[in-house]
């Protein structure tokens, strides 16, 4: 269930808030949240989201008191090739235009495949769909852990909410795309709830410990706050920040040959959220320039993303919002 | 080379190569490569021709470690002498090529010095690569870069295992030497990191320059660290891995590792302890690109090699 209220702009000249504040606004009840799917591996060199997945497989941890817990490792070539796709992203193959054009000899493994898990954990939009889905990634990007959504959803808001104040190990940011649910392109919108689960930085290929012990706290969390939520607990509601992409910038490029000339300049590389003012630098030339930031003041994130050199981004910019959400608790029939 | 008194003389360093790209993914050398190959002007001294060369460009268009077999495992006698052609393994031919180009491998008319760049995702900061304990030359050269970019540092692997030993791009080479810098993801290129293996070339050809134009280097001990064993992940009956670096030895490459220190952490959150007889000094540590060869983290020992003194001949 998805509320359009409860969003203002933060800004650093004035808190005015254009809506109520969560006070005001009345509790919600929804029903329970049984069928949860936590899915790795949607981009194979991603490590965490492997190795979670196959740790969950081996413990046979299919039901948690009142949830029941699907898991997947949704590109099982890409996995085992360590690469990140085969032919194209998984990750961007479920809006649903992609969802639903006719398959042919030369549809790509991964559109296939997006197919099979829309299938399986979906149909995207309809009643059967899971409940709840994780999707859990890695980036190159010194973002500590980040849950990444599309819509102003109060289930994944408060799930945000209750993982923010239990992990100390590292930071955790909400990261909002502002589109809709047709033409969300990733993973997690084929679950009435969904979310991604990113967590950097950490190369590709590797399994860093501390990571994955981030990665395996949050599904915990996860799964305690579904439990809690079905059995009853009210869960009052609250205020959060969050970060919503406004544009990407790419890296600068020799006008002939299209090569990159400049790395991220050392002041912002692994600085991830830390506001970047006019004037700022942002790239350091081969030939020793630097490039400075030009235009508003917004966070900058996902810097240096591996992935995101061949969709040429050096790095994408936010800007800071509130988002207020109601109580909630389960819908007693 | 020949002695006279007291001083090893070798022959002038003549032809010098640097290699970018032996892993399509590592992209400090695949970058300062491609600016050089451009523009060599930064990396020209006197006397002595330094030819920039990207040794995989198959795998670096790909952005991939290899195509068909890793390019720095290919230069043993057996592949180099392999007939086939076409039929082989892209890296194997790319090898012969190479070593026409650069070589023949062991011949007076090999180049006198490949540096051959890589990045590791390992915390182990800038490291040169010996392959011989008794190359005067290289050791020389290596300390001369240590004094050189001093405080800052620079520590020397000394890979002479006769088993774990490899057949590297750059052997080659009469004097071949291995630039590592890290910590750096394959892919990403890090502008501190890029710039650290900068410095440390332009240091190691100043060494050069100076070498050739008549300098002798007087007699100098180096610390370095010599490969031991390589440790691998604990695999279960189907050869996955089923514990990670420990939190408390990742990023602690150079760093004692003694008995009984954490070593690994199994996925439940199980410590498994270092079992050695010694204090070893661990390196490569969560290398992304070592797992499929079994290793999680080489264990060297410190040892302090003594150069003589070098001029030139």
């Amino acid at each position: 269930m998805n509320c359009p209220v409860g969003q203002s702009r933060t800004d650093q000249h004035s808190s005015d808030k254009l809506f109520f504040s969560y006070q005001q606004m009345e509790p919600v009840s929804l029903p329970p949240l049984s069928r949860v799917a936590i899915c790795g591996g949607t981009h194979g060199n991603e490590m965490s989201g492997v190795y979670m997945v196959k740790e969950l497989q081996k413990q046979k941890a299919d039901q948690t008191g009142s949830v029941s817990v699907t898991t997947v490792l949704t590109n099982p070539r890409a996995v085992d090739a360590c690469r990140r796709y085969i032919e194209i992203d998984l990750n961007r193959c479920f809006t649903d235009a992609l969802l639903s054009a006719p398959v042919t000899d030369s549809t790509p493994y991964e559109l296939r495949r997006a197919r099979e898990l829309n299938a399986q954990l979906g149909p995207k939009g309809s009643p059967e769909a899971v409940d709840l889905l994780c999707d859990i990634h890695n980036t190159t990007a010194n973002m500590g852990m980040c849950l990444i959504f599309y819509s102003l959803d109060w289930i994944t808001l408060h799930i945000y909410k209750y993982i923010k104040s239990k992990m100390t190990s590292t930071p955790v940011r909400a990261i909002q795309l502002d589109i809709p649910n047709s033409e969300a392109y990733s993973l997690e919108s084929v679950g009435k709830h969904g979310f991604a689960i990113e967590v950097g930085p950490q190369p590709n290929g590797v399994v860093r410990a501390d990571i994955f012990n981030m990665v395996r706290e949050a599904v915990d969390l996860t799964k305690e706050w579904l439990q809690a939520f079905n059995s009853g607990n009210t869960f009052a509601g609250g205020e959060v920040e969050a970060y919503t992409l406004v544009r990407s910038v790419d890296y600068p490029r020799d006008p002939t040959t299209s090569d990159i000339t400049a790395a991220i300049h050392p002041q912002l590389q692994d600085n991830d959220f830390k506001l970047l003012r006019p004037g700022n630098p942002t790239f350091l030339s081969f030939s020793g320039e630097t490039v400075k930031h030009e235009g508003d003041e917004l966070y900058p994130f996902f810097v240096n993303e591996c992935a995101y050199y061949e969709k040429k981004i050096a790095f994408h910019l936010a800007r800071k919002i509130t988002l207020t959400f109601p109580s909630v608790s389960v819908k007693k029939d | 080379m020949s002695s006279y008194g007291g001083s090893v003389r070798f022959s002038e360093a003549r032809r010098v190569a640097i290699f970018g790209g032996t892993h399509g993914n590592e992209m400090s050398g695949v970058t300062l490569v491609n600016l050089w190959v451009k523009n060599g002007v930064e990396i020209q001294r006197k006397r002595v021709e330094t030819r920039p060369f990207i040794t995989n460009p198959k795998a670096v268009e790909k952005c991939t470690r290899y195509v068909d077999t890793d390019l720095n495992r290919a230069f043993s006698p057996e592949n180099l002498s392999a007939p086939g052609g076409d039929d082989l393994p892209y890296e194997v031919q790319r090898a012969q090529e190479i070593n026409r180009i650069f070589g023949p491998k062991g011949s007076p008319e090999a180049y006198d010095v490949i540096f051959d760049l890589h990045n590791t995702t390992s915390n182990m900061g800038c490291t040169l690569i010996l392959e011989s304990s008794k190359d005067h030359f290289n050791l020389q050269m290596m300390n001369y870069i240590k004094k050189a970019i001093a405080p800052a540092s620079c520590l020397v692997l000394l890979n002479e295992h006769p088993l774990l030993k490899y057949s590297t791009s750059r052997s080659v080479a009469k004097h071949p030497v291995g630039l590592e810098v890290g910590p750096q993801p394959q892919g990403v290129l890090r502008s501190n990191i890029f710039e650290a293996m900068r410095v440390i070339l332009k240091h190691a050809l100043d060494f050069i320059e100076l070498f050739n134009e008549g300098m002798e280097f007087p007699p100098c001990t180096v610390e370095v660290f010599r490969v031991l064993e390589r440790i691998d992940y604990p695999r279960d009956a189907n050869g996955n891995i089923i514990a990670m670096v420990h939190p408390n030895l990742q990023d602690c490459d150079w760093e004692p590792l003694n008995p009984g220190d954490p070593m690994f952490q199994t996925f439940d959150g199980k410590t498994i302890h270092y079992q050695g007889s010694g204090t070893v000094y661990p390196t490569f540590i969560n290398e992304a690109a070592y797992y499929e060869k079994q290793q999680a983290f080489v264990t060297t020992r410190r040892e302090t090699l003594v150069a003589s003194a070098i001029r030139k001949a």
